[in-house]
């Protein structure tokens, strides 16, 4: 049997079929990420190119014809005549990437620490596992914001809208890695004293290889459900550092900003601005979240 | 058997108990047909391996089933009232009060956030309309009795500064706490000490019978019931297999299954070496064989254990669901 | 139990002199503390000058235990980069604005996350039960400043009841400006608490509902069950004592977290709290104001967990009894 017929006979697949739950919300998620992937081929317009954007079309009502123009858009477009469908587009390129590459910076770290604290335990595990409850004690995002904080400081003041995007993954990254080296130490120890890991040592394998090669294929799911849940968790965080002001700047708007831009349209009627990014939004982090609760149950019965 | 309804009615009388749980394969049956009655006084030893449903018929008698589990047929009587319908606030002046229970694990079995004080005395008073100083009263002398030392002093402590053993003496002060009719204990020893078991068992013993309390006393422990019970029931597969005064099922097991089970226990005298292994194992709930539920590792089995589930069969003072002792194939044999 | 008092607060001082340590070399290296000062205009002889008055030219250690000495002795926090006035004194007129709305919040969370939690334990299976699942479900996934918007959609916007920003009126009690006495204060109190609250009321909620069927399908309430306890006392005395003792750890630590997600709320509704000053500190990368609200916030949380602790300690008998060598 080859990998592909063996992955669709398997029980996980069997499992992924059985629940509209999990089916629904890959395609969701699927179809938002693609439509941010392929952003350029789903709409003409690039709307922070000021040179595609026409002023005459600010406020046009979503489905409806603009009145000087003619012109309609799906999601209706803002005050500078950005169409609304496109900035979504284009702003969850920037959340989809901060998200994925945050998420992938702390699983990184965490597993490397994790694998470390684990195999070699006594008084490195104990400062690293230090370390993580101290930070445990403290929401995400204020660690998120205080990193943010910092690195702005340290950032001279003129390029700081330039390495926005990378402090903010940074800062997320560091808020997250915790839940990665816990799990990944757990299982380390557990590995650690089983036999092969015993044997691999007596023939004389070096720590590195024994960690890489035997220990970490052990840590695979329970680290891919963690991601999955950090992915939803990091979406939302960049949302909310953003939406304050403090993530992405206005050149390189993520659905964050796009959220905060549309809260200023509320008052005066324009809703349509602040809703569809929203629901976007909403949409993204629910379906990678309830993807992460299918993973978790059906990778680990019994973790539920 | 007796009619519940009449004056000299049992103390206890259980009809066709069947105990259903509805799972995604089917209905599985926990405990299915089971009688048998209880006089006053008497200690009714429940046997069987477990699965086989003592605890369930237990906790049947007490209407402290787990939903989604649930009654599915035939009826309870206490001192001739129904009790297996009563609504959730009737069946809660029975619990306590007419009926108490001992549970296996004593030191889960008391909150470990009150004092021994404070459970004592919410129980009487729930069911014994005394002050408060009467209940504590109450408490302490029970605590003296179940034999736990300096009882007034020990009374406010928590369950965590007791040992097992004194704990499971609580669980006795307690149950009996509001003077109920009959004890239900379900496996009130498996959890203990083998030295301190005996003692247990004889608290238990000697206060009920001081109080004419009639116990269930479940258990897989021969032993126990061959020094403590009058007569004794053995389950098998939700299905009561036997039942009769202790001599007669210890000592002449009717039942094939019956023979296996005391056939596990060495006998003191080693006169002879009959430790017989019952081949296999009980049958899952999912998939109980037709006709006898035992036939399939019973060595005697014939072609009617496989078709007919067998009847309740008188044989001497016992009763027992066997085929072996139906009239007429006794008339084919002999 | 003194053992473990004093373990317990020595592990939080340590952790707060790790904090205070990033907090002082947030002011001594990041950012150039005399250019600050001095502005654009500066003389070699004004950077030394200033230098010495910071005391900038002593070692590292010796520097940080002046920083120290200055917190604790004198409240010294150092000065604003933005507003040019001493960082004591501008946390000082904020905290009420933030503490109120946390007091608010925790309490709307506590009450109704105790509450529902009990409730949907207890009726398992009612349809009430399962609304109030199903919309717990959508309050965790919901990101706070999402709940705000819409909330003030629903109810500054359209419905025009209540105000969408700011405190409302304010009086003043002896330095601290409270808005529980006015209708208006009252009223612009609702839509943020709610917001605020929202998020932690689920979490206790969830938390509660599942340690209560935990409890509830434990020995000793079946136990209790067996000896015929009215379903009041199995629920209310037996089942919910047991239930509190694990949830009150999450529930104290929330209430750290609730000071902390103030933040975004106070920008949501433009509240004149702390959070939004420290937003503000961030924008404009003023290290003075950050690295307090930094070293504020963590004497909060250390101090919260150690509360949290020793009242553990204190409601568990067991381990009262084994002066808290065992551990939970």
């Amino acid at each position: 049997m080859n990998a592909l017929s063996r992955f669709i006979a398997s029980d996980f697949t069997y499992k992924f079929v059985r629940s509209p739950v999990a089916m629904i919300a890959s395609l969701v998620v699927f179809i938002l990420v693609g439509g941010a992937i392929f952003a350029p081929l789903f709409t003409s317009q690039n709307p922070f190119d000021p040179a595609s954007l026409n002023l005459m079309n600010g406020f046009s009502h979503p489905m409806e014809p603009n009145q000087f123009t003619g012109e309609s858009f799906i999601f209706g477009t803002d005050d500078q005549g950005r169409d609304v469908y496109a900035t979504i587009l284009y702003g969850m390129r920037i959340s989809l990437f901060v998200g994925f590459s945050a998420v992938m910076f702390a699983m990184v770290l965490g597993v490397t620490l994790g694998l470390i604290a684990g195999y070699t335990g006594g008084r490195t595990d104990t400062i690293i596992m230090r370390i993580a409850d101290i930070q445990l004690t403290f929401p995400a995002i204020l660690v998120a914001l205080l990193i943010f904080g910092i690195a702005k400081g340290i950032t001279p003041p003129g390029r700081r809208d330039e390495v926005a995007i990378w402090v903010l993954i940074i800062a997320i990254g560091l808020s997250e890695w915790v839940n990665f080296a816990r799990v990944v130490r757990g299982a380390t120890m557990v590995e650690k004293s089983k036999e092969y890991v015993d044997a691999a040592r007596l023939i004389g394998r070096s720590p590195f290889t024994i960690m890489l090669r035997h220990i970490l294929p052990n840590t695979l799911s329970p680290v891919l459900v963690i991601a999955t849940i950090s992915l939803a968790l990091a979406i939302i965080a960049e949302a909310t550092l953003s939406f304050l002001g403090v993530g992405a700047p206005p050149t390189q708007p993520s659905l964050g900003t796009l959220i905060r831009i549309g809260q200023g349209f509320l008052f005066s009627g324009e809703w349509w601005i602040l809703f569809f990014p929203a629901t976007a939004l909403l949409a993204l982090a629910l379906s990678v979240n309830l993807l992460g609760d299918w993973l978790r149950d059906a990778l680990n019965p019994k973790l539920k | 058997m007796s009619d519940p309804r009449t004056d000299k009615a049992p103390l206890l009388s259980v009809r066709d108990l069947t105990v259903q749980f509805p799972t995604r394969g089917g209905l599985l049956t926990a405990v299915d047909q089971v009688s048998f009655d209880l006089a006053d006084g008497e200690v009714l030893g429940l046997v069987g391996e477990s699965g086989a449903g003592k605890s369930m018929t237990g906790s049947a008698i007490i209407g402290l089933i787990e939903p989604p589990g649930r009654i599915g047929g035939g009826t309870i009587h206490l001192r001739g009232d129904r009790i297996d319908n009563l609504s959730p606030a009737e069946m809660r002046r029975v619990r306590g009060r007419k009926v108490g229970m001992v549970f296996q694990d004593p030191l889960t079995s008391l909150n470990p956030l009150f004092t021994i004080a404070e459970q004592l005395i919410e129980t009487i008073q729930t069911h014994l309309g005394v002050s408060k100083k009467e209940a504590r009263e109450r408490a302490v002398a029970l605590l003296d009795e179940v034999g736990i030392p300096a009882a007034s002093r020990r009374i406010d402590d928590y369950p965590h500064q007791f040992s097992g053993g004194m704990r499971q003496r609580v669980v006795i002060a307690l149950a009996l706490a509001a003077e109920p009719d009959l004890v239900i204990a379900d496996e009130p020893t498996t959890a203990l000490d083998v030295s301190v078991q005996a003692q247990i068992i004889d608290v238990l013993k000697r206060l009920c019978s001081e109080r004419n309390a009639s116990v269930i006393l479940i258990t897989h422990d021969m032993g126990v019931i061959a020094e403590t019970a009058d007569r004794v029931a053995v389950l098998y597969a939700g299905r009561l297999a036997e039942i009769g005064p202790v001599r007669d099922v210890i000592q002449n097991a009717k039942h094939p299954y019956t023979e296996g089970l005391m056939g596990s226990i060495p006998s003191i005298k080693g006169t002879e070496s009959r430790l017989v292994q019952i081949p296999g194992a009980m049958p899952r709930l999912t998939n109980i064989p037709t006709g006898c539920a035992f036939n399939p590792r019973c060595p005697k089995v014939f072609d009617r254990c496989e078709k007919e589930r067998p009847a309740l069969l008188r044989e001497g003072q016992s009763e027992v669901a066997c085929w072996l002792y139906d009239e007429e194939r006794k008339e084919a044999v002999t | 139990m003194l053992a473990f008092t004093i373990r317990r607060v020595s592990q939080s001082l340590v952790v707060l002199l790790i904090v205070g340590l990033v907090a002082f070399s947030l002011f001594r290296f990041v950012g150039d503390p005399v250019e600050n000062l001095l502005g654009q205009e500066r003389t070699v002889a004004d950077i030394e000058r200033v230098r010495t008055q910071l005391g900038l030219d002593q070692s590292f250690p010796v520097q940080y235990l002046n920083f120290l000495k200055g917190v604790v002795t004198e409240g010294n926090f150092g000065v604003s980069y933005r507003q040019g006035r001493p960082v004591a004194d501008i946390i000082a007129e904020r905290a009420p604005a933030t503490l109120e709305l946390a007091f608010v919040s925790a309490l709307f969370a506590i009450v109704l996350g105790i509450g529902f939690g009990v409730y949907t334990a207890i009726n398992r299976d009612g349809w009430i039960s399962n609304v109030i699942m199903t919309s717990s479900l959508v309050g965790v996934s919901l990101p706070t400043f999402l709940i705000g918007i819409l909330l003030i959609y629903l109810f500054a916007v359209e419905l025009g009841w209540l105000p969408s920003f700011g405190r409302g009126e304010t009086v003043m009690i002896g330095g601290w400006s409270t808005g529980f006495l006015t209708t208006s204060g009252l009223k612009a109190l609702i839509l943020p608490a709610i917001t605020l609250g929202l998020y932690q009321m689920t979490l206790i909620m969830r938390l509660v509902r599942s340690e209560m069927l935990e409890v509830l399908r434990s020995d000793y309430i079946k136990f209790a069950r067996a000896r015929g306890l009215s379903q009041k006392a199995v629920h209310y005395r037996h089942a919910l004592k047991n239930t509190l003792v694990p949830v009150i750890t999450i529930t104290g630590l929330q209430l750290g977290a609730i000071i902390a997600f103030a933040i975004i709320t106070e920008t949501v509704f433009q509240w004149p709290g702390v959070g939004l000053l420290f937003i503000n500190a961030i924008q404009f990368v003023d290290i003075p104001v950050m690295a307090t609200y930094l070293m504020l916030i963590s004497v909060l949380f250390v101090s919260i967990n150690l509360i949290v602790d020793l009242l553990y300690y204190m409601i568990d008998p067991r381990l009262k009894a084994d002066g808290g060598a065992a551990g939970h």
